[in-house]
């Protein structure tokens, strides 16, 4: 099942050429890029490993796309997004996200249905990647 | 890909034309103004605008063959400045990045102006993020690395400055149409760094030697800064500070254009002073805009004898 997580995700999966010009964009309006990277594809999962430090004050977008080519090589199989944060008064936060790489093979998500009290169900879901250690979820497909 | 370059791929795809008008291209690139405006704001430097006339005939040449269909490749336009103090290698790195992004060899035309503590860290592994960082903002514009012989310290073996200049050369030579370097330093210390890293020299394309200003050069520089700050020499004040030249630039410590903006710098505050010693009189704009003889002469370079050795005479 394709996650599908900020800007962009019901596309197909943005070329470099394409993904350079939207670190462009997050550049030409003075955000912060940053790099980021998870193997929990949990929807409700917000703190993704974040891969170097923040990039402030930069021009062009070759150097990010530089970053994003040492992750991919580092973890090429998990999910790698890209994010601009504004810290311009007012916004201080993410004001675009949109993913850049994700595993090969996604397995997707397991509906738990919990019976409670009176005919209530409580609902979670599951990533079936999610059972198996971090940093071994997709390694070997 | 801008729309001009989306055009130029459409008529590749098309057919190539066969010949070119080259007057018009040339006018389409804007290389004549580039050109006209360091003429008219630069004084000599006969070297340094040759070697920017000939980087420009190059793009103009490139453009052409690419039109035609012919193979082109990106040109290595990293650069190192040598050159006596004052002969303007800072004023002209500042200006290349803009000459380079009109001329469309880098994206955006900014300069970062770094120097050795902004490459080298203080401790083991501090050295490659902040050398990374300093690239990165660098990308897409002009890195201007001034007092570049700094980066390397022979008598220290464990100096970090030898990881920041690995990871410049690896950059300088995969990023190439990424970013341009520009060293500037002394002649002879510049020499003596290349020495010690062949990588580095063999990477930089253009080698331009800053020559010293010639006297009338000299004087051109210092109207043309008054002019800037809207003041004037009077007749007399002009030949002053022609004799003023000649026997200052015999003296030690002689910094071509900088020693003469220094020179000024008194000047101005000598003519203030002079106003200010008769309160009881009305100023007109003239007043303070010219500088008279007596405000030059009564520079201690005068007094301190008339050339050679700055020993009285």
């Amino acid at each position: 099942m394709r996650v599908t997580q900020g800007c962009f995700s019901f596309l197909p999966d943005l070329t470099d050429e394409q993904i350079a010009a939207q670190v462009q964009y997050c550049l030409d309006k003075g955000w912060a890029v940053n790099i980021e990277f998870t193997d929990d594809p949990h929807p409700r999962n917000t703190y993704w490993d974040m891969w170097g430090l923040p990039m402030f004050d930069l021009r062009d977008a070759a150097g990010i796309m530089k970053e994003l080519a040492d992750c991919r090589r580092v973890y090429g199989d998990r999910y790698i997004r890209i994010s601009g944060f504004d810290s311009s008064h007012g916004w201080e936060s993410v004001r675009l996200s949109f993913i850049v790489n994700r595993p090969r093979e996604e397995p997707g998500f397991r509906l738990d249905r919990q019976e409670a009290a009176g005919r209530n169900l409580h609902y979670s879901t599951h990533a079936y990647a999610a059972g198996r250690p971090e940093g071994e979820r997709y390694s070997d497909h | 890909m801008t729309q001009a370059q989306e055009q130029i791929k459409e008529q590749i795809r098309e057919t190539p034309p066969a010949t070119i008008d080259l007057r018009h291209e040339f006018a389409d690139l804007g290389i004549g103004d580039v050109l006209d405006q360091l003429d008219s704001e630069l004084i000599g430097l006969k070297p340094v605008k040759t070697r920017i006339r000939e980087i420009a005939s190059l793009l103009l040449v490139e453009r052409i063959r690419q039109k035609m269909a012919l193979a082109t490749t990106f040109p290595t336009l990293h650069m190192s400045f040598t050159g006596n103090p004052g002969t303007g290698k800072t004023t002209v790195a500042l200006r290349m990045a803009g000459i380079l992004h009109k001329l469309g060899f880098v994206r955006r035309g900014h300069v970062i102006s770094v120097t050795r503590d902004d490459l080298v860290g203080q401790y083991i592994g501090h050295t490659a993020p902040k050398t990374k960082e300093i690239l990165k903002k660098a990308m897409g514009g002009v890195l201007f690395i001034d007092e570049a012989y700094y980066l390397y310290r022979p008598e220290n073996e464990r100096d970090y400055g030898q990881e920041a200049i690995e990871i410049l050369l690896q950059v300088m030579e995969q990023q190439r149409e990424d970013l341009v370097v520009i060293l500037a330093g002394y002649g002879d210390r510049m020499e003596k760094f290349f020495q010690s890293n062949p990588g580095f020299r063999s990477r930089i394309a253009h080698h331009i030697d800053f020559p010293d200003y010639s006297d009338a050069e000299l004087l051109w520089i210092a109207e043309l800064m008054l002019q800037q700050q809207n003041y004037r020499f009077s007749p007399e004040a002009r030949e002053a500070f022609t004799r003023y030249i000649g026997i200052r630039k015999a003296q030690p410590l002689f910094s071509n254009a900088r020693s003469i903006r220094n020179a000024l710098d008194r000047i101005r505050l000598r003519q203030a002073n002079r106003i200010v010693a008769k309160l009881d009189r009305t100023l007109t704009a003239d007043d303070v805009m010219s500088i008279e003889a007596g405000d030059v002469l009564a520079s201690r370079v005068f007094t301190k004898g008339g050339g050679g050795t700055g020993e009285g005479r």
